[in-house]
């Protein structure tokens, strides 16, 4: 909630990184090292360290918007009703005949030690059960790091007037 | 920054253990938490902290730029050239089985070649971008001044 109200944008960086290893320590608690390890290190760490990379070059405080915008309000409130709504069909948490816990999740667990002799469960289905997507994300950090150099490599135009910030410069 | 005594003797400490971590969780990813996302993401942070610390200039030298690209390219290569080896040797693309002859040395081949291909390719990723929008003030520093 602070994030979202917080005009300078430095300090809702700064939130967001304590939110991101906040989820980390919950993750751990919850003994899903993996997923714990990479959001303290994506959310926590690199993902900040951008941002400020970005803010950098960008304005430090955000634009304030005058005013509420009443159409995009209903919109939430209906979307977010509609999702409150469904959550009800949803089978009871933790019921063992899951559709998640019938699926493929059991061969997974019974199979992948006797099928490669890897003990990290998640690596096994994530590099080798799975390996298809796991190129296809790999794919899409070169595109994003191709898209950021297609898009930064270009030189800065000069500016007609000055600009009135104090030394700050938005692009 | 050349004020900066505690800054630069602590990062001097810590970016070799920060590397050390990232090559942890890199190659120790099938038997810990870890593995190829994680350990370019950790591993590209502790260069970013030698360009927050000694400037990105010096930070070219030690990885330049033109490196950066071809190690992004190399690591999805590398994915891809574990699945294509395993057509060519008579599986589907991505099987591992075709590649060794034990089962479990196969998948494990297969996995940490894998991972490191997408580890080299995140950490090279997330140094380019950050390379990129530091450069990116640099020169809008320079054309501000040229107004001013």
């Amino acid at each position: 909630m602070a994030v979202v109200r917080m005009r300078n944008l430095f300090a809702s960086a700064m939130l967001f990184a304590i939110y991101s290893l906040l989820s980390a320590g919950l993750f751990a608690v919850l003994d899903a090292g993996d997923v714990a390890l990479t959001e303290a290190a994506v959310g926590a760490g690199i993902s900040t360290l951008l941002i400020l990379a970005v803010l950098t070059v960008a304005r430090r405080d955000e634009k304030p918007v005058p005013g509420h915008k009443l159409p995009a309000l209903i919109v939430v409130v209906v979307t977010g009703a509609a999702l409150i709504w469904a959550t009800l069909d949803l089978p009871e948490f933790g019921a063992p005949d899951n559709p998640v816990h019938t699926h493929v999740a059991p061969y997974y667990i019974e199979q992948s030690y006797p099928d490669m002799g890897v003990p990290n469960m998640v690596a096994a289905v994530l590099a080798s059960y799975r390996s298809i997507d796991t190129i296809g994300e790999a794919f899409v950090i070169l595109t994003a790091g191709l898209a950021v150099w297609a898009l930064l490599s270009v030189p800065p135009r000069r500016r007609r007037r000055k600009l009135p910030t104090e030394g700050e410069d938005a692009r | 920054m050349r004020e900066h005594g505690i800054l630069r003797i602590v990062a001097r400490l810590l970016i070799p253990l920060i590397m050390l971590f990232g090559l942890y969780i890199q190659f120790h990813g099938d038997y810990s938490p870890g593995g190829g996302f994680q350990a370019g993401v950790v591993f590209a942070s502790a260069w970013i902290l030698f360009v927050l610390i000694y400037g990105l200039d010096d930070a070219l030298k030690v990885i330049p730029e033109r490196a950066m690209f071809v190690l992004m390219l190399l690591g999805v290569l590398l994915y891809a050239a574990v699945g294509i080896a395993g057509v060519l040797l008579g599986g589907h693309f991505l099987n591992f089985y075709p590649l060794l002859p034990g089962k479990h040395a196969a998948q494990q081949f297969g996995i940490i070649t894998v991972e490191l291909g997408v580890g080299v390719t995140v950490a090279t990723v997330m140094m380019l971008i950050f390379t990129q929008f530091a450069r990116r003030r640099q020169l809008l520093a320079e054309v501000n001044e040229e107004v001013d």
